[in-house]
């Protein structure tokens, strides 16, 4: 029998501080996450300086939590994983280094891992995956499509054009004066409409899984001077049911066409936007009618964690790629398949 | 007792071992290489050099800022992991400090600067062989506070790579009152960094953070809207 294998997991790359230890890719044995949202809100979004200051006040106490929670000291990990990019740099350049000097001092292995490869192997903490699969990644930073055949094989098949669905939403719910992180409201405003505003759908060209949401941004915002300028009175929950419909509609039809197209034997789902109930039931029924079995994790693994990044890095570790102290955060990166 | 010092607070990288009271390896790149990717390798090689493991390190030595704000970050949290994984002694060293022990020397007064773009500086007033702080370490425009040196009536001396660009202004104000560091000592020295942290008191690791001495743009525009709401 092979050894059990423990994965200490870093993230930093947006506003969480977070780390966690997951045993063999696909048991939580801590998950400690320590949230800038309160001090980011009066800003009305993430300010990547600020975020960065927290990270460095949280880092240490953040690693020393997971450790804790798990009752485990450094000797009994077989390698340390880091969210290498995309993100924000400054953000993303707390964990990798911290993450460096850790195993360093340890004589740990280290791997660097893509931040959506974390965010779709958050699935594997609740269930295990069935190849080949589709994810469905969406959230304030991120909208694709993955196509995965085994693990660590990924192929990007649709993504954003511009604005990604999350920040999308930020920015209507800031038109319609609801706090930060606006997701939340728009999909408790959206469930009081009665007559939901018609906004377009944006396709895109025939056969793209591709997104665009900027468009569809520009018309609610256009929507919403229009009637200031008749002095009209405009109901916040119509006009976020509209906005949210089409977002919807596109996603769920995409997700879909996809899903037949590349006769996957699963669809899952990740990223902050998939806790969004309307995306959610939309999608369910979607793919109970198909009868392609759909999944989404519960909201603690949606959101940014370190779980999702220790089980991504333990497929990585298994499959015998390392960082090294050169490893540097790459806000950029490339979701590159690992094999 | 076995010191790592490390400072990352402006564009140089500087490193150092010091065993006791021998210093054993110093090392000062001035690439303008992201620190980010270049720290660690560093000190790994330099350890490796030193036959040194990470378990031998009894202290950590690091330069706390003011500087740049990315640089500074990646010195600290190495540091503070080190510290803390290691469960040894953090000890923190102003920048500037470090930077004004290049002119330790000096008969007059010590001005480290290090540039924060606009026409302003971090800087700061030292004097002495233990370096007492005349004026603090600051964020200032940088002919203000050549000014105050110029009311202390002393001579100064300049310490630090980005002394060039405020040359001009400095000259105008001081005149002869100025001098400026040769290039061999403009460079920040780890050797200085773990000097001077063995005469400063050990530091909390998990709520070490750096000095920045300038609060982020957002909160300073922010703090001017909420101001002039009341108004």
């Amino acid at each position: 029998m092979s050894e059990d294998i423990y994965v200490l997991g870093i993230e930093t790359s947006c506003d969480e501080t977070a780390a966690s230890v997951v045993k063999n890719g696909i048991e939580i044995i801590s998950n400690v996450v320590a949230s800038q949202i309160e001090s980011h809100k009066r800003f009305g979004g993430v300010v990547p300086e600020i975020a960065s200051r927290h990270h460095v006040e949280q880092i240490t106490l953040v690693i020393e939590e997971a450790l804790k929670e798990a009752d485990m000291v450094p000797a009994q990990l077989s390698a340390v994983a880091v969210t290498e990019g995309p993100g924000l740099v400054g953000a993303l350049l707390i964990g990798v280094n911290a993450a460096k000097a850790f195993a360093f001092a340890h004589q740990l292995p280290i791997v660097g891992v893509h931040h959506i490869a974390g965010h779709i192997y958050a699935n594997r903490l609740a269930q295990e995956m069935q190849f080949p699969l589709l994810a469905l990644v969406i959230s304030g930073g991120h909208t694709e499509l993955v196509y995965m055949n085994e693990h660590g094989h990924f192929d990007v098949i649709g993504e954003t054009r511009d604005d990604a669905a999350g920040e999308a939403y930020d920015k209507v719910a800031r038109t319609l004066n609801l706090p930060y992180p606006g997701g939340p409201h728009i999909d408790r405003l959206a469930h009081e409409s009665n007559k939901p505003v018609d906004f377009p759908r944006v396709w895109l060209e025939e056969g793209s899984y591709d997104f665009s949401f900027s468009g569809l941004k520009s018309s609610v915002l256009n929507y919403m001077h229009n009637a200031a300028q008749r002095g009209d009175q405009v109901e916040p929950a119509d006009v976020a049911a509209g906005f949210q419909n089409s977002v919807v509609e596109v996603v769920t039809a995409k997700t879909l066409r996809a899903a037949e197209q590349y006769k996957v034997k699963q669809v899952i789902a990740a990223g902050g936007v998939a806790a969004n109930k309307g995306l959610r039931a939309s999608l369910e029924k979607a793919f109970a009618e198909k009868g392609t079995p759909f999944f989404i994790p519960p909201l603690s693994l949606c959101t940014d964690n370190a779980a999702m990044i220790a089980a991504a890095g333990t497929i990585m570790y298994e499959k015998g790629i390392r960082g090294n102290m050169a490893m540097n955060g790459r806000p950029g990166m490339e979701m590159d398949s690992w094999i | 007792m076995i010191y790592l010092g490390i400072d990352t607070s402006n564009s140089p990288l500087a490193i150092a071992l010091a065993k006791e009271d021998t210093i054993i390896i110093e090392e000062t790149t001035n690439l303008k290489i992201n620190h980010s990717l270049t720290a660690m390798p560093a000190v790994e090689e330099m350890m490796k050099k030193a036959k040194i493991a990470p378990a031998n390190l009894t202290h950590i030595a690091v330069a706390q800022g003011p500087g740049s704000y990315t640089g500074v970050r990646i010195g600290l949290t190495i540091a503070k992991t080190l510290a803390w994984s290691l469960k040894i002694p953090l000890h923190m060293v102003s920048s500037l400090k470090v930077l004004a022990a290049n002119g330790q020397n000096f008969d007059g007064i010590i001005c480290p600067l290090m540039d924060a773009r606009r026409g302003t500086a971090f800087m700061a007033a030292y004097q002495g062989e233990t370096l007492d702080s005349v004026i603090a370490d600051q964020h200032s425009e940088v002919k203000d506070f050549i000014l105050r040196l110029k009311e202390l009536g002393r001579p100064v001396l300049f310490v630090g790579i980005d002394v060039e660009i405020h040359k001009e202004v400095i000259h105008e104000i001081l005149g002869e009152q100025a001098s400026f560091a040769a290039p061999q000592n403009r460079l920040p020295r780890a050797s200085n960094l773990i000097m001077l942290a063995k005469q400063s008191e050990e530091q909390n690791v998990h709520h070490a953070v750096p000095e920045y001495r300038r609060i982020t743009e957002a909160e300073a525009n922010y703090n001017k809207a909420q101001g002039g709401e009341k108004s």
